[in-house]
């Protein structure tokens, strides 16, 4: 019988979930790196046991810790992330030109076939990788060298590199997105990159359709149809049919469209979900009231799921990597809040429940479905 | 032999319980120490200075003897105290943040 594992980062350390397929109960293992903050885990695909976290810290830097074993024992590993070359400055918040410094991992992509390969996003935004199972990083230059970094700037949470997104069907794809900046795609295994930024429409900067300084929160895909991608973008929630070549609203009854997480049903591409949020300045649920929203329809029909969510008095937010899906079926749907609850959903979203109510803030929660 | 106690943090990073003996050869500096340090615990590269410009981490103080020590040149010698192993040498997060 499939188990499940739950890798869940906090301002205050890392937690493991694990439950058998039925996702009833939960044994909670933690806090791993106490103190710290993770703001990322993930496992490769090729080897479950195989993990990545982002040790992090504003007194001792940044540490990046490897397990071999699902999780019981970590060892860190390379910590060095030197920019390629002269690394330039990006815009600060002010308009001035401020140059690049590497502050942190937001989030570890590993290859889809080998675990010693992974990516990591990073703050200042650039794209690192490391062949050897984390010991050393080099920057996937080409990103930065696609001519635009100049123009890119910071969101309130850092200029961060947050999503990557791999092509299953086209080994030399893939997608990234960048607060402040927007998407970005190669086709040539990271050689060179475009922004992939047609459609959006951001007022809050002096050109609202500029082809970079979108603040996109977070995008997704199925793996059946990578060339559908979806956005939470600061402001609206948009699809792309076309790899990203353009994109389209799809916010239609959403009640704000103003959000961090999106995800995909793992069996059906065409069922998505969001946690709207009220504002920019209101990090937190309309009316007090912690809702999914479920589009079966791939955006514009949205369905608000409360069954077991706080319904009065919730003033939560839910981060851009804090909500994944499960491989089973019906698919489990898991998301963490900054209150500190995880809560998991093991009929698509229908009915929810908390795993842990009283954990630090969540950063990001990510899903195994082990064999 | 020098003895550096470190904050919490760095000692569960480096996996060591208590206070740390080190064997410094030649002057005994804080950069002649943070290298005996980092080269016993590798874990603990970059935590203190920064792993391009080799300055200490803004948040990262060096105390001895009563004294701070953080701005002091990272080869002027430590005190005299701190190099008979009389005295530790201390890593300390610096406090922030309310």
């Amino acid at each position: 019988m499939s188990s499940i594992r739950v890798l869940v980062g906090t301002r205050k350390g890392a937690f493991v979930l694990e439950s058998d397929g039925k996702r009833e109960r939960f044994d909670v293992h933690g806090p791993l790196f106490g103190g710290w903050e993770i703001y990322h885990l993930k496992g490769s695909p090729a080897d479950p046991n195989r993990l990545y976290a982002s040790q992090t810290s504003g007194w001792f830097g940044q540490q990046v810790q490897r397990s071999d074993d699902g999780g019981k024992s970590w060892e860190p590993v390379g910590n060095e992330f030197a920019y390629d070359g002269v690394p330039g400055t990006h815009q600060w918040y002010d308009g001035t030109p401020h140059p690049w410094e590497f502050k942190r991992v937001w989030h570890f992509e590993p290859s889809l076939d080998d675990p010693d390969d992974v990516l990591a996003g990073v703050e200042d935004a650039a794209l690192f990788r490391s062949k050897d199972g984390g010991k050393t990083w080099r920057e996937i230059a080409g990103l930065r060298g696609h001519g635009s970094g100049p123009k890119w700037m910071p969101g309130a949470g850092g200029m961060c590199l947050h999503s990557i997104l791999l092509d299953p069907s086209e080994p030399k794809r893939m997608f990234i997105a960048i607060s402040a900046a927007g998407a970005f795609r190669t086709d040539d295994g990271g050689a060179t990159w475009r922004p992939i930024n047609r459609g959006l429409h951001s007022q809050y900067i002096p050109d609202p359709e500029a082809e970079v300084g979108h603040c996109v929160h977070h995008i997704a895909m199925h793996r059946s149809r990578p060339g559908v991608l979806y956005m939470q973008k600061h402001w609206d929630v948009l699809r792309s049919e076309d790899a990203g070549e353009s994109w389209h609203e799809v916010s239609g009854n959403l009640p704000t469209d103003f959000g961090f997480a999106i995800d995909v049903h793992t069996h059906e591409p065409e069922t998505i979900y969001v946690v709207p949020i009220k504002s920019d300045s209101e990090h937190y649920p309309p009316e007090g009231k912690l809702r999914v929203y479920r589009s079966r329809t791939g955006g514009n029909e949205w369905e608000a799921l409360t069954r077991g969510l706080p319904q009065r008095d919730c003033y939560v937010n839910v981060l851009r990597d804090a909500m994944a899906v499960d491989a089973l079926d019906p698919c489990g749907v898991y998301f963490g809040t900054t209150g500190g609850q995880v809560y998991v959903s093991a009929d698509a979203g229908d009915s929810w429940s908390p795993i842990v109510r009283d954990l630090p803030a969540v950063l990001s929660v990510e899903v195994q479905t082990l064999p | 032999m020098i003895r550096v106690v470190l904050p919490a943090h760095l000692r569960s990073l480096a996996k060591v319980d208590g206070d740390v003996d080190l064997e410094v050869g030649g002057a005994v500096t804080t950069r002649t120490v943070l290298d005996a340090l980092e080269a016993r615990y590798p874990a603990l590269r970059g935590t203190m200075r920064d792993r391009a410009t080799r300055r200490r981490r803004p948040l990262v103080r060096f105390y001895a003897c009563g004294e701070d020590l953080s701005h002091a040149e990272p080869d002027a010698p430590l005190p005299e105290a701190v190099a008979r192993g009389e005295e530790p040498f201390l890593v300390v997060g610096a406090i922030a943040g309310g």
